[in-house]
């Protein structure tokens, strides 16, 4: 009788899809809502609060006044320009130490030893972001072991803008490898074997062929590297000496300052360049592929 | 003989004692193969058998473990697959996704820094010979399979090479189109005089295509010669077998029904229906109609089951209530063809 009741609901489910597909999506949809586009609403609306400079109280009044401030004053420009500046290093770094890494474990290895590079890949993201950072912290400090493989203390590139980008793209390299390791491994072995066989040398083949096929990959890890590294602030606060990215600013409004709508308005920027870069690989057509 | 002519053309293709292991298992145990100018050669076989690593050791897309690859008389076996001269037609046609049809046929044109307008004119004339004009500028996932595997065959013989490789080309094809596909391309490779070294496991596609077929058999050439030899003279039982179907006879069996003792080999299509006294008595067990031709299934008095095929060229007698009745078959004595005898008959199929 049970089995029978059972079958009944899978009949009505069938009958009624829309309910079939709102039992599906309820949970998601719920999620996406609340929390993460809600989130950004509120971000998005209080970025155009202000703060009253006597009381520190939240004034909830529409007002441009933060973004005239954001692209009036040298210092933001600058430092949303060193930001995306960063973030591009950090991502060309880890686009071309990745690609031949990714060849080799997808092309190259053996089927045993493969494995244990997948996972020799994703170990470094078990491991606490803080703590590496800190490591790094250590290699690069006067007289630390970078100094000494440049000759002696002080000779290496020391703490600063050149130790964050270093520090990012080993944070982020992983976000790299992937997608571009799972796009080699989609790639047929014959493509390459088809190339050789038309005369190709090795190097012809990575041009004309394998890269070209890639770039949906790469572009996929570049979203992550990207906006990973344009919303960091503690690398740069760790490794980065003196410098200031988007993210410090924002954190320092929120603690210190406690000017919490200009820290949204800052927010914004990240967010706008996001977009930009998305609708960029989009237009590229790169996304198609995916 | 046929094969004898061949052997005082030109060589294109000569393997020698060429063997290849992958770890413990051995793909290649010891070929040799003398392979003509101009010549339609087909490797055919199961799968596992060797045939296509024999085809990827020529391209030199493996190297061998032993033994040497030569083409048109020069020793290849170490060289590159981009030095050497030849190209392959891929199972799986591996075209290019991201380049067009034009740009895919004229990749190794472009590779050899041929200038741009006769690469482009040749290939034009390499799309027309497949019978693909117009389709240059469309992607090759804008293309049906059997288009495809068109553009793959002309992406090979736009370089114009000594000699063709073809890895199971027609397989992923439907029948029909398969078909066709085997009468163009005979007709292609007459017409450019080109080797084509072609890979299968359908003996029809061998049969009909070849001048010459080697029958592959756990890494070994059991036996080369033209269709109609290893059709009409199986040198082993697995040839027999494998190529077409046949009814293999051994033991007490063979003695009752030849009068002699040792293994034999009778085709399904040479044994008929007989009222002769002297002919093997028997009982239909099945009836399978096939549209063109009949298969019964008949066992023997003598011990043996056999398949029968009789061509319905007439209307096919009634099947209905055959099965059951007592017959007799017969065939003539030269239809009977003796095979080695022992380990190899276990093959028999």
């Amino acid at each position: 009788m049970d089995a029978g009741v059972d079958g009944d609901q899978g009949v009505s489910m069938h009958r009624h899809p829309r309910w079939q597909l709102a039992g599906l999506l309820a949970a998601p949809v719920l999620w996406l809502v609340v929390a993460y586009l809600g989130a950004l609403g509120v971000l998005m609306v209080s970025a155009f609060w202000t703060v009253n400079g006597f009381t520190g109280g939240i004034v909830r009044e529409f007002s441009l006044a933060n973004f005239r401030t954001i692209l009036g004053e040298e210092v933001y420009r600058t430092v949303t320009l060193r930001s995306v500046g960063v973030a591009a290093a950090v991502t060309v770094i880890c686009a071309v130490v990745a690609v031949p890494m990714a060849f080799y474990m997808a092309k190259v290895a053996s089927a045993r030893s493969r494995h244990w590079l997948v996972i020799a890949v994703l170990t470094p993201l078990w491991a606490s972001y803080l703590v590496k950072a800190y490591a790094w912290r250590v290699l690069l400090g006067n007289g630390g072991p970078i100094d000494s493989l440049f000759g002696g203390p002080g000779r290496g590139p020391g703490y600063g803008l050149t130790a964050t980008v270093i520090v990012l793209a080993y944070l982020w390299l992983p976000y790299m490898i992937l997608p571009i390791y799972a796009g080699l491994d989609r790639l047929p072995d014959s493509l390459l074997e088809a190339s050789a066989d038309l005369g190709a040398r090795a190097g012809h083949t990575l041009r004309r062929i394998v890269l070209p096929l890639l770039v949906p990959s790469v572009a996929a890890g570049s979203i992550f590297t990207f906006s990973l590294s344009l919303g960091d602030y503690i690398t740069v606060q760790i490794v980065g000496g003196k410098t200031q990215l988007i993210g410090n600013l924002v954190y320092a409004n929120i603690g210190a300052a406690g000017n919490l709508p200009f820290a949204a308005a800052l927010a914004t920027i990240p967010v706008l360049i996001m977009v930009i870069y998305l609708i960029a690989v989009r237009r590229s057509g790169a996304l198609e592929e995916l | 003989m046929i094969t004898e002519i061949r052997y005082n053309r030109p060589m294109t293709v000569e393997l020698s004692g060429l063997r290849k292991t992958f770890g413990a298992v051995t793909a290649v145990d010891g070929i040799d193969l003398r392979i003509g100018d101009g010549e339609f050669f087909s490797m055919l076989g199961p799968s596992g058998s060797g045939k296509t690593t024999v085809l990827r050791l020529i391209a030199g897309f493996e190297l061998p473990t032993a033994g040497t690859v030569a083409l048109d008389g020069r020793d290849v076996t170490r060289l590159a697959p981009f030095e050497r001269d030849v190209n392959t037609v891929f199972q799986d046609y591996a075209l290019f996704p991201h380049l067009s049809v034009q740009e895919n046929v004229e990749y190794g044109l472009k590779v050899r820094k041929v200038a741009k307008r006769e690469r482009r004119d040749r290939a034009r004339e390499a799309l027309a010979k497949v019978r693909l004009e117009g389709f240059g500028a469309r992607k090759p996932s804008a293309m049906s399979g059997g288009q495809r595997q068109r553009v793959a065959l002309a992406r090979a013989l736009v370089n114009r090479p000594k000699v063709l490789l073809l890895d199971e080309p027609l397989g992923a094809l439907d029948r029909k189109l398969r078909e066709q596909m085997q009468v163009e391309l005979k007709a292609i490779q007459r017409d450019a005089g080109i080797t084509f070294v072609f890979v299968t496991h359908d003996q029809d596609e061998a049969l009909t295509m070849s001048d010459r077929v080697a029958v592959f058999d756990a890494g070994r050439i059991v036996q080369v010669g033209t269709p109609e030899a290893v059709y009409e003279r199986p040198v082993s039982a697995f040839v027999a077998g494998f190529v077409g179907s046949s009814n293999v006879f051994t033991g007490e069996t063979a003695k009752t029904l030849f009068k002699k003792t040792g293994t034999f080999s009778v085709r399904p299509e040479k044994i008929a229906f007989t009222d002769e006294a002297a002919a093997a008595p028997g009982t239909v067990a099945e009836v399978i109609y096939a549209g063109p031709v009949t298969r019964y299934v008949v066992d023997l008095d003598a011990g043996a089951r056999v398949v029968v095929v009789e061509q319905n060229s007439r209307t096919p007698r009634a099947l209905a209530g055959l099965r059951g009745q007592r017959v007799r078959l017969g065939w003539h004595e030269e239809h009977v063809i003796p095979l080695p005898s022992g380990k190899d008959s276990a093959h028999a199929s």
